[in-house]
């Protein structure tokens, strides 16, 4: 328990980890998802694994954006930021996710135009400020960005920007988790809710998974406690053999989600009748695409997109990974040919992926337990 | 990607409704209000930002411990180059083009 004492409240973490392992049953094993890639960062670095009994088994979902994202995508990308007086705008995150030949940051490299912005309304200020250019918005995210991307377009639409476009990767989180669930290799008892998503999204979305899985939910904050605490209130409705949605993170998502943000989404985004995941395959109604009243401004109506299909490497085994098959250090390309610095699969290219995560912190926990050992 | 900043509205603009001056940790950048027209957050206010727009509004205490979970996540500093990024104004990243 090494990181306890740096928590804001240890007394009440130690309490809470022993709460949970009075709420397990010894015979029988957990598995709990937490479907957003923040909490996976958030359990690796808090070393949260370490609080809870051996037979509860945290399985890191697909909530990170830039995992799921097949490469032909990227490819597809890269193929429009190469004609002519086009500048690639991307989140960095982006930059350094690899395409076959090669990330953003690389094709930059080569002399593309690719700029980082921190806001699709930064993108759309670079197609104002560069008017002899095209901007192109590579844009990622679940719920939590989409609802950006969409008003960034309403006011390039508004204010008559047209050498804007946005290039529409948005993905939904909800078909996601059915898809998780139809999965035949997964068996999830519960899951940990994504926290800022539903700040758009609210709670009512999950409701399908307790009523008709009979599978609990808590949407969960990301502090150490706030994830602590989610999984006491799923594993008490397992024991109770009870299934409904909890909202531990109350303090910022209310139940009914962002009414604004959603209509900004509908006016803008349809749902695509399917759309491509990294890992987890074609999956039906789980992306957005610009609606065709904003067809000036979507990327993929304007120009010539190639559709790219890539297959991962075959070594890399970032499918299994991201369905929580496999754990990170399981892959056979973990620490050898994959790692943060030269990342072959996505999920070690954001923070939030899990092998990144799992690179980055769990190395170096054994380090530490081995030299706390040591001294005690 | 999913985590994010807490600010406070220090200055909202006569003309700009959808915009507002938001200060996080002394950085202080022009941020877009249009995901909470609904319910406009007032002068000194504290809100979430999520990609230079402010997603919900929270109180002051949550925006403090928001900020705390950044640093314990490491992440800090990744979200204050962000804030700096807002409007394209930080040098490091006009310098990149």
């Amino acid at each position: 328990m090494k990181f306890v004492d740096e928590f804001r409240d240890p007394e009440v973490i130690t309490k809470t980890s022993e709460e949970i392992r009075r709420l397990a049953h010894p015979n029988r094993h957990y598995r709990i998802m937490e479907v957003c890639g923040g909490h996976t960062h958030a359990i690796y670095r808090f070393g949260l694994k370490d609080l809870l009994p051996s037979n509860i088994e945290l399985i890191h979902g697909p909530g990170c954006p830039v995992c799921v994202l097949p490469m032909g995508r990227i490819d597809d990308g890269l193929s429009i930021a190469q004609q002519p007086d086009v500048i690639f705008a991307a989140f960095g995150d982006m930059m350094r996710v690899p395409g076959t030949q090669g990330s953003p940051l690389e094709h930059k490299a080569r002399g593309m135009d690719v700029r980082i912005v921190y806001s699709p309304s930064d993108a759309l200020k670079l197609a104002r400020t560069n008017p002899d250019k095209h901007v192109m918005f590579f844009a990622i995210g679940f719920e939590t960005t989409a609802p950006s991307t969409a008003l960034t377009l309403g006011r390039a639409k508004t204010q008559g920007i047209h050498n804007f476009s946005v290039f529409c990767n948005h993905v939904t989180i909800i078909p996601a988790i059915r898809a998780i669930l139809d999965s035949p290799d997964m068996r999830i008892d519960a899951f940990i809710g994504p926290g800022h998503v539903s700040t758009v999204i609210g709670c009512r979305p999950y409701e399908w998974i307790a009523k008709n899985e009979n599978k609990p939910v808590a949407v969960s904050g990301f502090e150490p406690l706030d994830i602590l605490q989610s999984i006491v209130m799923v594993l008490r409705q397992l024991k109770a053999d009870e299934a409904r949605i909890e909202n531990q993170y109350k303090r910022v998502v209310p139940w009914e989600g962002n009414r604004a943000a959603l209509r900004a989404m509908a006016d803008v985004f349809e749902l695509r009748p399917y759309f491509e995941w990294r890992g987890l395959g074609f999956i039906s109604q789980s992306a957005l695409r610009i609606r065709e009243s904003y067809a000036e401004w979507d990327a993929e109506q304007r120009f010539h997109i190639p559709g790219v299909r890539v297959t991962d490497p075959k070594a890399a085994q970032c499918g299994e990974v991201l369905k929580g098959v496999l754990k990170p250090h399981q892959c056979k390309l973990f620490s050898k040919e994959c790692t943060p610095e030269h990342p072959i699969g996505a999920l070690m290219v954001s923070s939030e992926g899990s092998c990144a995560a799992y690179f980055n912190y769990e190395h170096r926990k054994t380090a530490m337990v081995t030299s706390i050992a040591s001294v005690a | 990607m999913c985590l994010a900043i807490p600010g406070q509205v220090v200055e909202l603009f006569a003309d700009q409704p959808t915009a507002a001056l938001i200060d996080v940790v002394g950085v202080r950048r022009k941020v877009d209000l249009g995901l909470l027209q609904d319910d406009l957050p007032v002068k000194g206010d504290w809100v979430l930002i999520h990609v230079g727009f402010a997603m919900s509004k929270i109180s002051e205490e949550d925006a403090i411990d928001q900020m705390r979970t950044l640093r314990m996540l490491g992440e800090a500093e990744a979200a204050m180059q962000e804030v700096e990024g807002y409007g394209l104004e930080d040098t490091r990243n006009t310098k990149a083009s």
